[in-house]
């Protein structure tokens, strides 16, 4: 299998919230790599997850269901998935998988950190 | 040698990322664009495109794979196959009618699937991706499920493998009682044909390996509405009010 293109770095930035930095390529072989991601992410009762998709530079529909997946665990643990960076090109994708309808799309990293400590 | 600056339409394609030709584009609702002899447009024009979180029932990614082994293929022949043959792999009793243009990025294709009771269950699906090594198709509404299904090969261990994955939630109530009650195996069975279908084609014996995950067993009650669009419910209230349709055609000459 190809090794996944993509790095996801952890930053916390409250006792509540976590941003994760994505670079790089979303695909299939990106699950382990978002799933430790996650895991860092949460730790410490963390209840509001971020990810900046200001470096995404590829993504398939196999990357699309690893975030519906993440979405189920992140709601599983009564979190909130918040997400902020998305190009024009990344928001139509997210309005046609209607992802939009469960992921809360914000335009800056203050607004989505903002919203994911109230 | 002298340099050109380049014209805005071309600078935006330079920016635009290498996957914005592999996805639909976005439109609020389905469209058709030519209706196939013997095909039924009564459960797709018009409707919206549904992923798994738009859905009741319990969430299931059901994975469906067949090693191509001593197969000279590479991924990106496979899914070329796969596009253009789409529907010789179905098994008997469903068909699909391809879109004029192929498996495209947002074409829509109609389905005729077959319902207890003898009842035709007319549906369809649109190509929401499709790449040189995977494709991926999404529902409408009132589909009896409400997901995407990805067709994709790669390579593992020195041999191609070909793989069909399906992340959905039954569409609406009726669904989800369809489903536990004998649809779930319905539909694995109909993957597992196609991929063994697939593989047979290519020379590949290989048996076709099933893995079921219930990636959330809650249901989404505030989607029990969807059955209003319900394809099954509709189609079969189409054929009983055939002969009506008749009655008034015949009227009208």
């Amino acid at each position: 299998m190809p090794q996944a293109q993509i790095t996801m770095d952890v930053r916390r930035v409250s006792d509540k919230v976590s941003v994760v930095d994505v670079k790089g390529e979303l695909t299939a072989f990106a699950e382990g790599v978002l799933m430790d991601a996650y895991g860092q992410a949460s730790e410490g009762g963390v209840r509001g997850i971020v990810m900046n998709f200001e470096g995404l530079e590829y993504m398939n529909s196999s990357g699309i269901g690893l975030l519906v997946t993440l979405l189920i665990r992140v709601n599983r643990e009564k979190q909130r998935l918040l997400i902020f960076g998305l190009s024009d090109h990344y928001q139509s994708i997210f309005q046609i998988t209607r992802l939009d309808d469960a992921i809360a799309i914000h335009d800056s990293e203050e607004e989505a950190v903002k919203a994911a400590s109230t | 040698m002298t340099e050109q600056t380049p014209q805005p339409e071309e600078r935006k394609e330079t920016t635009e990322p290498r996957d914005a030709v592999y996805w639909a584009r976005y439109a609020e609702t389905l469209k058709v664009s030519g209706v196939a002899e013997g095909a039924t447009n009564i459960n797709v024009e018009g409707r919206r495109a549904v992923g798994p979180l738009q859905g009741f029932g319990k969430m299931w990614q059901k994975t469906y794979r067949v090693r191509l082994g001593g197969v000279d293929a590479s991924p990106a022949e496979v899914i070329q196959t796969w596009k253009e043959n789409y529907k010789d792999f179905w098994p008997e009793g469903n068909v699909f009618y391809a879109p004029l243009a192929g498996i495209t990025p947002g074409e829509v294709a109609l389905i005729s699937g077959s319902l207890p009771g003898g009842v035709k269950l007319s549906t369809g699906v649109m190509v929401l991706y499709a790449d040189d090594e995977s494709f991926t198709l999404m529902t409408p509404q009132g589909h009896p499920f409400s997901g995407w299904i990805t067709f994709s090969s790669f390579e593992e261990d020195g041999a191609t493998i070909a793989q069909a994955q399906v992340l959905m939630r039954a569409n609406d109530p009726l669904y989800e009682v369809g489903l536990r009650m004998g649809g779930h195996k319905m539909e694995d069975e109909m993957w597992q044909k196609t991929l063994a279908n697939l593989a047979v084609h290519f020379g590949a014996r290989d048996p076709v390996e099933t893995n079921l995950v219930c990636v959330d067993p809650k249901l989404q009650w505030r989607h029990y509405r969807n059955v209003w669009h319900n394809a099954g419910i509709r189609s079969a209230l189409h054929m009983v009010t055939a002969p009506l349709r008749w009655r008034r055609d015949r009227a009208a000459r």
